[in-house]
């Protein structure tokens, strides 16, 4: 279990390393809300794997609240994008 | 080393491959509408493996059901957000890459 995981870590490290890429680069707003909710994707996920490793519910909260905030602030910068432009 | 560790660490790490594909997408691919694509539906799935392979591991019911509410939140709210982002993006204008082949939306309305 502490393979996989460790495995399962790395993995997701890589991916939130090219959002990151993504975030500071991305030439126009909208790519910069996708490579956000990819990052806050990226963390519900690894609350996932870290809970599947302790064996421990603490974590469940957390990756609640992410998903939830995660979707409201897309939907929020998507309207904001919309009435402005660009 | 039972059976069910076994199954989980299977799903949780293909789960995460799954995340990284989608991650590399956001990063390789060439206009909003792609990464859109590449950030909305493989981490979503790797979400939902990853999922299975946390509740093999928990006991209790109730962190069972947290779980799959968090799953059930995450399949419905991506494709709602993403559709949301994708519109305002293409309204905005001069998104997509000079590649593309077809624009459907061009010539509707």
């Amino acid at each position: 279990m502490i393979l996989a995981t460790n495995i399962a870590f790395g993995l997701i490290s890589i991916g939130t390393l090219a959002a990151l890429v993504r975030l500071v680069r991305g030439p126009s707003l909208a790519d910069r809300v996708v490579a956000t909710d990819l990052f806050l994707t990226f963390l519900v996920i690894g609350s996932a794997v870290l809970a599947a490793r302790e064996g421990r519910a603490a974590y469940l909260e957390v990756m609640l609240m992410v998903a939830v905030v995660g979707f409201l602030g897309t939907a929020m910068v998507a309207r904001f994008i919309e009435r402005r432009g660009a | 080393m039972n059976v069910l560790d076994v199954v989980s660490g299977v799903l949780i790490v293909s789960g995460a491959f799954l995340a990284m594909v989608g991650g590399i997408g956001v990063l390789r691919l060439p206009d909003v509408f792609g990464r859109m694509h590449a950030a909305t539906k493989p981490p979503t799935l790797g979400l939902v493996l990853v999922g299975l392979g946390a509740i093999l591991q928990l006991d209790q019911i109730a962190d069972v059901t947290l779980l799959v509410l968090v799953m059930m939140l995450q399949f419905l709210t991506a494709p709602v957000g993403a559709h949301l982002v994708g519109r305002s993006a293409y309204q905005s204008g001069g998104q997509l890459d000079a590649d593309t082949v077809i624009d459907e939306l061009d010539d509707a309305d």
